[in-house]
């Protein structure tokens, strides 16, 4: 089998007269977490469906551990585990009988560890429409990945989650990555695709603008570094010509704060300047631009174009 | 345990649990039964010779029009068949099971009816034990294969409700179970044969219970089975796994096709 888990060859998707995804070609290898981004009505959800066979591409060729969604639909749904935005259960299945319920279709023993691990042990015998919102996302996952597919998609797995859900979420993930499970993430929240994905891809109306790693991404964006330096005596307030590659600097509670446009010579010249003035260092942040930042950077020009 | 009697088990253990459910399958049947007994029978008592058949039908009726089509569109428009396609559950399942717990929860209230009527209202019991189960499933067969087709087709609750009630109110009013096809104007009679409770009163009354029918009974039998098999078969042909997707395989008015045993029987019977 390729090491290709998902292959999306010019992918089109139409509605009528409305083009939801227009062309979109990508790849994720295996054991990778690809993060797909996009502001709502992108595409994002047409492309996720196509892939989990839900819909039928009016255009271009998908393929998914080397099987076409649409015409192999029977040996997908082993193959692929979804976890729908929305759960999609029976209101009055309990978490038990949902495990049981999917297992015996996918032919694996129930993983009732899993619902443990994802703290739903004490709800076991509760009916669906009692579970709060984080709770059904949680058996969703759970069922998602009851028998261990080798594709899993995820989408905005942590909403609704509190911090504690979130971190086992992620854990789970890395978990699943390091059985080279091949994961499909698509989130609005830009700290979880940044943290999780190895490369990102971001869908502005329906076509796709960037794909790459979070740090290549961030890389390529037009945002200015942030650095922030602390000093005993403040000898570097008002140093802003001194300082190369720096467009704006600011003050804030002792800090010199800098947006540079070259982060090498920015730091360099801010620890020599120390130096020459027998200043003492005591705090050093610098902060790149975020992937959120250049998310909004890309979203903005592309809805303002 | 297969996936199959997994699927039926968790189908039939949440009907119970679902009050509505009970409303429909139990409560509302048992109550009307009990009520027509002592009134109805108080005001025309020849009613209490059709008591059991007529009662049953109503179970069925209520069950499987009123019952049925609105779970299906609700799972539909939740989501719930998409969790069920991108898990492997078979379209097929997905039709047959609610039928098959409805089977089997009518078997229970038709089981109260017939053994508790001639009990406590003096109803005569079937001859037939034999005719009598096999009326009662190939009913339950052309009326559940009915209600999943509404329910296949319809696309929102009310449209259901809306099909439903056509297909429910006149089913009770000439069907045969509260007036009696031979009373029926010859216009009327024409129009009651395009009822499944027409035909299943009429194969009731002769198969099981040893009356004179109205028309050939084997013939109604026949009439409900195709008609039945046939409601499922396009229930599965129209079958869509959510509201969003409109790729349906052909337009739901096909659907009308399930009528065409009933309208041969009027032409041929």
């Amino acid at each position: 089998m390729s090491d290709k888990m998902i292959e999306v060859q010019d992918f089109q998707k139409v509605y009528g007269d409305f083009v939801a995804v227009d062309g979109i070609s990508f790849d994720v290898k295996r054991g990778e977490i690809f993060g797909l981004l996009g502001p709502n009505g992108a595409g994002k959800t047409s492309t996720l469906e196509s892939l989990e066979g839900l819909r039928a591409p009016d255009g271009g060729t998908l393929r998914v551990a080397g099987l076409d969604p649409h015409s192999e639909t029977r040996k997908l749904r082993n193959v692929i585990g979804v976890q729908l935005q929305s759960a999609g259960m029976p209101e009055s299945i309990t978490p038990d009988e949902a495990m049981r319920f999917f297992c015996a279709y996918h032919a694996v023993e129930p993983r009732y560890d899993l619902l443990e691990r994802l703290g739903l042990n004490q709800k076991r015998k509760t009916q669906f429409y009692e579970l709060s919102a984080g709770q059904q996302r949680r058996l969703a996952l759970a069922l998602a990945v009851a028998h261990n597919p080798q594709v899993l998609f995820l989408d905005e797995p942590t909403a609704g989650l509190d911090v504690a859900s979130r971190v086992e979420l992620h854990d789970m993930m890395r978990e699943l990555q390091t059985q080279a499970t091949t994961i499909m993430l698509a989130t609005h929240d830009m700290a979880e695709a940044e943290e999780m994905s190895d490369r990102v891809g971001i869908l502005l109306n329906g076509q796709l603008v960037t794909t790459g790693t979070p740090m290549e991404i961030t890389a390529t964006g037009a945002e200015f570094t942030k650095v922030s330096v602390c000093t005993s005596n403040n000898t570097l307030i008002d140093s802003t010509n001194q300082i190369p590659a720096v467009s704006q600097q600011t003050i804030k509670e002792n800090y010199a704060i800098y947006f540079s446009s070259d982060i090498g010579p920015t730091v360099s010249a801010i620890i020599a300047r120390i130096e020459a003035e027998n200043d003492t260092l005591i705090d050093l942040r610098v902060e790149r631009p975020s992937l959120e930042d250049r998310f909004l950077e890309i979203t903005t020009n592309g809805v303002n174009s | 345990m297969n996936a199959f009697s997994h699927h039926f088990s968790f189908e039939f253990r949440t009907g119970i649990r679902n009050k509505n459910f009970l409303m429909l399958f139990y409560l509302f049947p048992l109550g009307f039964y009990l009520m027509m007994a002592v009134i109805m029978v108080g005001i025309n008592p020849p009613f209490l010779e059709v008591l059991i058949p007529a009662m049953v039908l109503f179970a069925v009726l209520a069950a499987t029009m009123l019952g049925m089509p609105d779970p299906l569109v609700n799972a539909r428009e939740n989501g719930i068949f998409r969790s069920y396609k991108i898990n492997g559950v078979p379209t097929t399942s997905i039709l047959a099971i609610p039928a098959l717990t409805i089977t089997l929860h009518l078997t229970i209230v038709a089981a109260i009816i017939t053994i508790s009527a001639p009990l406590l209202f003096d109803a005569p019991a079937p001859e037939n034990w034999l005719n009598y189960v096999l009326v009662f499933l190939v009913t339950v067969v052309a009326c559940s294969g009915i209600g999943v087709l509404i329910g296949v087709i319809s696309a929102n609750t009310r449209a259901a409700i809306l099909w439903s009630q056509l297909m429910f109110i006149p089913s009770v009013l000439l069907g045969g179970m509260m007036i009696p096809y031979s009373l029926l104007p010859a216009a009327a009679q024409k129009v009651s044969q395009i009822m499944p409770t027409t035909h299943a009163m009429n194969a009731f009354n002769s198969l099981a219970f040893g009356r004179t029918a109205d028309f050939n009974p084997w013939a109604s039998l026949v009439i409900l089975l195709t008609s039945g098999i046939i409601a499922f078969a396009l229930a599965i042909y129209l079958f869509s796994w959510d509201s969003k997707n409109t790729a349906r395989r052909a337009h739901p008015a096909l659907a009308a096709l399930v009528l065409l045993p009933y309208i041969l029987g009027i032409l041929f019977l």
